[in-house]
């Protein structure tokens, strides 16, 4: 009865430190959050080129995480790219109207990101609204054949 | 001319027949999910396949994890990319070895020991007897086997991927200096849970699967003489690590390829 009872710990403790592995590996290592999804708000910019953004990938003012991109597709209207992101309901109304999006890179071979700068209208981007001023993602290729055929013409 | 022909058809026959013994096997036997009388002989199974299998998979986790620290560090620092050291060994070890290298550990020290196991029942008859007094040792002997093997893989395989990470973190940020936070965040940003955790489990609920079922229908299929336990034993270590093997590259391509 004792070694059953031993036995039986030892099985529930193997299947609880599965269980918290399987937490441990969801939190700190996928970085999924279990709180309620945080309230958020929407904007959307309309980009030329967004290189290697995907939906999930970052936005970020003043380098701090502000929100995510929800969405990317092809706006068979102007044939470019409309970027859909949700930020921090918190940001709503304090994110002037002439604020530029621009797509950078986190590092020479990092992952590209949304890079939200401020502008000083005193009209505020509300939920849903469209940022004019966009900078498409630098191409290293374009850039290239632009250093080369300046060199050329010199 | 007729010869060759006919030991061909007879082979294919033969193979034909095991997998179909192998199949009506697996039904008959995964129907005997642990009931309420039942659940100590489960409970002694998961006892003897998980717990004790759980000290030389850990060790292996960890040792697996180092190396991959230590060899990830030397080929990224060359690229000045050694931050992106964390998301190089969770998601080598989530997607790939954990599953793996487990299951070929758990085939070594668990399925060997199975079969020999069912095997000697079989030799000296222990199962017959069972039938003779109305017992099915399909439910007794082999239902709890396998369901063991089933549940402790994946729990098996998060302890793995647990430890493997942690001794990443140990080598690369403790020893060698990556920092401490890069490795953290660049883990988080790149791992999915769905698409890299998720499917990670998933390989390995397969694994244990096919792992369990070798080792206890090899045991249970052998010709009962001292002979036929131990080539019945090296069958289930050779079987379960090519099935293992090759299946994983079948899920890998239908997971992760574009295939999916």
């Amino acid at each position: 009865m004792k070694r059953s009872k031993m036995m039986e710990f030892g099985v529930g403790l193997f299947v609880l430190a599965g269980i918290l592995g399987m937490v441990f590996l969801g939190l700190r290592v996928s970085g999924i959050s279990l709180g309620v999804p945080q309230d958020t708000f929407t904007l959307q910019a309309n980009f030329a080129n967004i290189g290697g953004l995907k939906s999930g990938s970052r936005v970020a003012m003043a380098g701090v995480t502000i929100g995510r991109v929800s969405d990317v597709a092809l706006d068979t209207e102007w044939l470019d790219a409309r970027v859909t992101m949700e930020l921090d309901e918190d940001l709503e109304g304090k994110i002037s109207r002439d604020s530029t999006a621009s797509i950078l890179t986190s590092g020479l071979l990092g992952e590209q990101y949304v890079g939200l700068s401020v502008g000083g209208d005193p009209e505020m981007l509300e939920e849903g609204d469209t940022i004019r001023d966009t900078q498409q993602a630098l191409v290293l290729e374009q850039l290239i054949q632009q250093f080369v055929s300046n060199m050329t013409s010199d | 001319m007729i010869r060759p022909i006919a030991s061909l058809g007879r082979g294919t026959l033969e193979a034909l027949s095991a997998l179909g013994r192998a199949s009506m096997f697996l039904a008959q036997s995964a129907v005997g999910i642990p009931s309420r009388e039942g659940w100590h002989l489960w409970l002694r199974q998961m006892h003897f396949i998980g717990v004790m299998s759980l000290a030389i998979v850990l060790v292996s986790g960890l040792f697996i994890g180092m190396v991959l620290g230590l060899q990830g560090y030397t080929i990224l620092v060359g690229f000045g990319a050694e931050d992106a050291l964390g998301q190089m060994v969770a998601l080598s070890l989530l997607r790939e070895l954990a599953p793996v290298v487990a299951a070929l550990l758990f085939a070594g020290r668990a399925g060997s020991a199975l079969t020999a196991e069912i095997g000697l029942m079989k030799a000296t008859e222990q199962l017959t007897s069972m039938e003779m007094i109305g017992i099915d040792p399909l439910r007794r002997i082999v239902a709890p086997r396998l369901w063991a093997g089933f549940i402790s893989m994946p729990l098996l395989t998060v302890g793995f991927s647990v430890v493997g990470i942690w001794g990443g973190y140990l080598v690369g940020v403790q020893w060698l200096g990556v920092f401490d936070g890069s490795y953290w965040s660049n883990m988080q940003s790149s791992v999915a849970f769905v698409d890299d955790i998720l499917n990670g489990m998933l390989k390995s609920v397969v694994f244990g699967l096919v792992v369990t079922w070798i080792a206890v229908f090899q045991g249970y299929d052998l010709i009962p003489t001292s002979e036929g336990i131990s080539r019945a034993t090296t069958r289930t270590v050779v079987y379960s690590s090519l099935a293992v093997l090759g299946l994983d590259f079948v899920l890998t391509a239908l997971m992760f390829g574009e295939l999916g």
